[in-house]
């Protein structure tokens, strides 16, 4: 079987028992009356001290592993063979009480939504302090170590924290809270599960900072799960990638994100929108085929199927995960492994250019749009003036909280603007209401939800989804219905056999094709794409951005494409605009605006994306929460977390948007020569 | 172009829970069915309400005599081998009153709440759905009606238009509308948030279309558990007013009306004029909510 002795020589980095060693663990889950296999043999070890990385796609048994760690798997969840130590312990021979004492003391846990993980009716204080007295401390005492735990995890004025519900605290500082909660005990092994997925990517920066100075601080042993393989590449020293509750490859993460030995991490790499990557330079790689079903590959390597290298050998015989000096890859041939063909052919079909005096498709003006909420007028945007020229796509990023998702709405009539801006489609103003739009103006302009389970109707048919979308927007019935339905479902790359399916017997990628059909029914000459990608794994994004890639350059359709991730912004976007508190603070070009000069808030956007190329040289953090838009900062919206504000003017006056170069546009105080530029290694 | 080419997603072969044919509906009931038919719980609650429709279908085939003819010589004889469950003040024997007796309260009860359900399902969707002048009007009136007590205000509407199965099919409907109309307005509330609501109406569908066919298909689990509670206290309002001389009138052999008509008798020891018929009540309440509360069960997983 596999062999962990080469691996185990690898890394060694402490002496003693190790932090967490798992030994050939299988874990089953009893689904059906059947038992379905979720882990087969995993084996890997965390060295005192030592951040270990456990990435993989959904489904692949990363949260299994996880919590098989601490024994609590789910009821219907057993460890069916192999060996959990902790700090040295025999966790699989523990007894109830020893459980709960090694719960208590040595290992810690950090959930991906903080918001679930605290208990909504007990102040912050009061939680963290049960932590303390758990541990046999006074009342008094456990409070006073509470409010220095959360000075530790870098909470400005702990003492009003303390006395907060969960509720009233941000995203980033619940999970600090989280983080205070689980570091309290001082534990030896803290297994944090997808702590930043749900975080903007400036908080995102944060958290991830915090948890590497606490590391060097507490000295605490990480098992860090993530499907964010840039995350991993931040803050682990080794990294394990799992792919159907198997260790397919492991080593050193430089190594591995460098250098993959596996056709798996091969393809996995390939599909992320490395830095700089454009539609233009050509379609992302994908993986093609599906994960299979835990426990159903009987015979041969489990990525077999799926792989461009396997051969007959790798069909017949299972490879044993072997050392390859300090690593170790699940794979016959180990070597070829970075020669993997490519599944998507590089060249891209281009765009037509546009003539020079091409007319917008879309204009916006002035446009903002109040909230009234409990008596306060909140601006959730202001002023923004955007044109989208045919054929183009403008990115639209921001943190959450900016407006991007407002302004979605009022583009597609959903909510009405205030009075004073305008929408112009095609040479003609929008009415504000749907219900005054005209039939053609409302096939034109359609959207891509975020979550399909949310926009597509859970009890319709693929075919009546996208059927009723035909008749519909394009006003075809009957036979020539069906025969563009049939057209739209390969073009969308949709099997056929899909057409009778509902959205729950379908995966992701799938459900979000059929939505993207459905959008594309009447032939839109705009369609807005709110962080289409942001529910799917990497390599299933990446065939989704090619697919809206592809799209583009046959049918010439703009898209408005909101997203947090900056990485699919580049890899999609003509121009992007930068939004932050209903306010536009810069829009360019996408060259313009990701080489510099840049507005200070794109610059600390930029810099907070963690990327698989190592350390960034500088990172500019941007301190403190995104200001409530109920009560925006008077002056410059963005000084109270500006790394570059210049003084007063500041905190005075409000910047306009100029020109500081052809076509990009920046809103800051600071003169053109003086505003940050891009850094001599990004 | 790469257009045609075979990307991901289409790739055929191992591809999750994708189904084959198009029955994909029958396939969700019949696993249902199949969860429902493993509980022992909606087998009894089946087997009591199946009983009593039988026996109101096929009652007057089976008894050993005719509901309905006195018998001057058996007045109030006890039970014995003739008259299994004795014979009541006008000599008509129990036992087949109390089989015959199932028919026309489960005609009644479940008409009414079927009608109930439908005109609170409608009502409760036109709030739920417009939410603004439409919601905030409905809404009050609903709960206007609602701190009404229910059987007064039958009391109230059977007195002027008249007893008659018919009308009784009304007034329990009527009653049970807005209580059904706000457990179906909370669903739609939660429904309506959702994004296909808001890709219908980028298509321009019609109030009507997102109302019937996009939002209603989602929340029919909890109107069908409704109905199913509902129907309980249907039976047991229609036993209430039959007792009280508004609902089923003689010389049907209702179990209410029967016990209305000899409760008095129940003090000289003559019980099983009352006993059998009021068991034949509790048993059908107590069916139905067990089919209630197995197929709750299940919905919710």
């Amino acid at each position: 079987m596999a062999s962990p002795a080469t691996v185990r020589a690898a890394a060694s980095p402490a002496a003693g028992a190790d932090a967490l060693e798992v030994e050939n663990l299988d874990v089953v889950y009893k689904v059906r009356g059947r038992d379905r296999q979720v882990l087969s043999g995993l084996s890997f070890r965390i060295g005192r001290g030592e951040a270990y990385g456990l990435v993989g796609e959904s489904g692949c048994g990363k949260s299994t592993a996880a919590l098989a760690a601490v024994r609590y798997l789910p009821r219907n969840g057993r460890v069916s063979a192999g060996r959990i130590r902790v700090d040295g312990r025999d966790l699989l021979a523990m007894g109830p009480g020893d459980l709960r004492t090694l719960r208590a003391k040595s290992v810690s846990m950090v959930y991906q939504d903080p918001g679930r993980a605290l208990n909504p009716s007990i102040k912050v204080g009061h939680q963290l302090a049960e932590v303390f007295e758990f541990a046999g401390m006074a009342r008094k005492e456990s409070l006073d170590r509470s409010v220095a735990m959360l000075e530790r995890v870098r909470i400005v004025d702990p003492g009003r924290v303390m006395e907060r519900y969960p509720h009233q605290l941000s995203g980033g500082m619940q999970q600090r809270v989280s983080i205070a909660m689980a570091l309290a005990t001082n534990p030896a092994l803290l297994i944090l599960d997808e702590p930043t997925t749900g975080l903007d990517v400036t908080v995102e920066a944060e958290v991830l900072d915090l948890v590497e100075q606490l590391r060097g601080e507490f000295r605490t042993s990480i098992l860090f799960i993530s499907h964010n393989l840039a995350v991993v590449a931040r803050l682990c020293e080794r990294v394990g990638v799992l792919y159907a509750g198997k260790l397919v490859e492991e080593g050193p993460t430089a190594s591995v994100f460098n250098d993959p030995r596996h056709p798996y991490s091969v393809g996995l790499l390939r599909c992320l929108p490395r830095r700089g990557r454009r539609k233009d330079h050509g379609r992302l790689d994908t993986i093609p085929g599906f994960l299979p079903l835990p426990g159903s590959v009987a015979q041969g390597c489990i990525f077999a199927d799926r792989c461009g290298l396997a051969d007959d050998h790798c069909r017949e015989r299972e490879p044993a995960l072997t050392g390859l000096g300090g690593r170790a890859s699940r794979c016959h041939y180990p070597d070829r492994a970075p020669d993997l063909p490519r599944v998507m052919p590089a060249d891209a079909p281009m765009a037509a250019k546009l003539p020079a005096n091409a007319k917008p498709i879309l204009s916006i003006r002035n446009l903002s749009k109040t909230f009234v909420s409990g008596g306060h007028a909140v601006a959730a945007l202001r002023d923004v003036n955007l044109d989208l020229m045919p054929g183009e796509t403008v990115g639209l990023v921001g943190e959450s909280g900016s407006g991007k998702t407002t302004l979605a709405r009022l583009l597609l009539g959903l909510t009405a603007p205030d009075k004073g801006g305008s929408i112009i489609l095609d040479g003609d103003a929008l009415p504000a209401a749907l219900v005054g739009r005209s039939s053609k103006q409302v096939k034109q302009l359609q959207i891509v939800f975020q979550n399909p389970d949310s926009a597509l109707n859970r009890s319709h048919t693929v075919r009546g989804l996208i059927g009723r979308a035909i008749t519909k927007l394009a006003g075809i019935k009957g036979a020539d219905m069906v025969s563009r339905l049939l057209e739209l479902t390969r073009v969308v790359r949709l099997a056929d056999r899909y057409l009778a399916a509902k959205p729950r017997q379908l995966s992701g990628g799938l459900k979000q094709r059929v939505a993207i059909a459905r959008a594309f029914a009447g032939d839109p000459r705009v369609v807005v794409c709110d962080e289409p990608t942001s529910a799917l794994d990497v390599s299933v994004q990446a065939a989704i951005l090619n697919l809206l890639a592809d799209l583009q350059a046959m049918q010439g359709v703009s898209y408005v494409f909101i997203s947090h991730d900056l990485g699919v912004v580049r890899y999609l976007a003509d121009r992007i605009a930068v939004l932050y508190l209903g306010r536009l603070m810069q829009v360019g070009t996408a060259e313009q605006v990701f080489a510099g000069p840049y507005h200070p808030y794109t610059e600390a956007l930029l810099s907070a994306i963690p990327t698989l190329e190592g350390r960034q040289p500088e990172r500019i953090r941007l301190t403190g929460e995104i200001p409530s838009a109920i009560n925006p900062p008077k002056g410059c919206v963005f000084h109270t977390r500006c790394p570059h504000k210049i003084g007063p003017i500041c905190e005075a006056q409000e910047p306009p948007l100029t020109e500081i170069a052809g076509g990009d546009f920046v809103r800051c105080h600071i003169p053109v020569a003086d505003l940050p530029r891009a850094q001599a290694t990004a | 172009m790469s257009v045609t080419t075979t990307g991901p997603g289409t790739t055929p072969g191992t591809s999750p829970g994708a189904s084959s044919g198009g029955s994909t509906r029958f396939k969700e009931w019949g696993e249902n069915l199949q969860q429902l038919m493993r509980s022992p719980t909606f087998l009894a609650g089946v087997l009591i309400v199946g009983f009593w429709i039988f026996c109101a279908l096929f009652g007057t085939l089976i008894v050993p005599y005719d509901p309905l003819e006195t018998d001057l010589l058996s007045v109030l004889e006890p039970p014995s081998a003739d008259h299994w469950f004795g014979a009541d003040q006008l000599g008509r024997d129990v036992f087949s009153r109390v089989i015959v007796g199932s028919r026309d309260i489960l005609t009644v009860a479940p008409l009414a709440t079927l009608l109930g359900t439908i005109l609170g399902t409608l009502l409760g969707l036109a709030t739920g759905y417009f939410r603004g002048l439409v919601d905030d009007v409905l809404s009050r009136i609903i709960d206007a009606l609602l701190s009404l007590p229910t059987v007064i205000v039958g009391l109230v509407a059977l007195t002027a238009l008249g007893s008659s199965n018919t009308t009784v099919v009304f007034v329990i409907a009527f009653g049970f509308a807005p209580i059904i109309a706000r457990t179906v307005r909370s669903s739609v509330l939660s429904e309506r948030e959702l994004d296909y609501v808001a890709a219908a109406r980028l298509r321009r569908e019609s109030s009507l279309y997102i109302m019937l066919a996009e939002i209603l298909p989602n929340i029919l689990p909890p109107i069908l558990v409704e109905f199913n509670v509902r129907l309980g206290y249907a039976i047991f309002a229609v036993a209430t007013l039959s007792f009280m001389g508004f609902g089923i009138q003689p010389p049907s052999p209702d179990w209410g009306l029967t016990i209305s008509d000899n409760y008095g008798l129940v003090g000289g020891g003559y019980w099983w004029t009352v006993l059998y018929d009021a068991i034949a009540i509790a048993s059908l309440v107590v069916g139905v909510n067990l089919i209630a509360d197995a197929i709750q069960g299940v919905l919710d997983g």
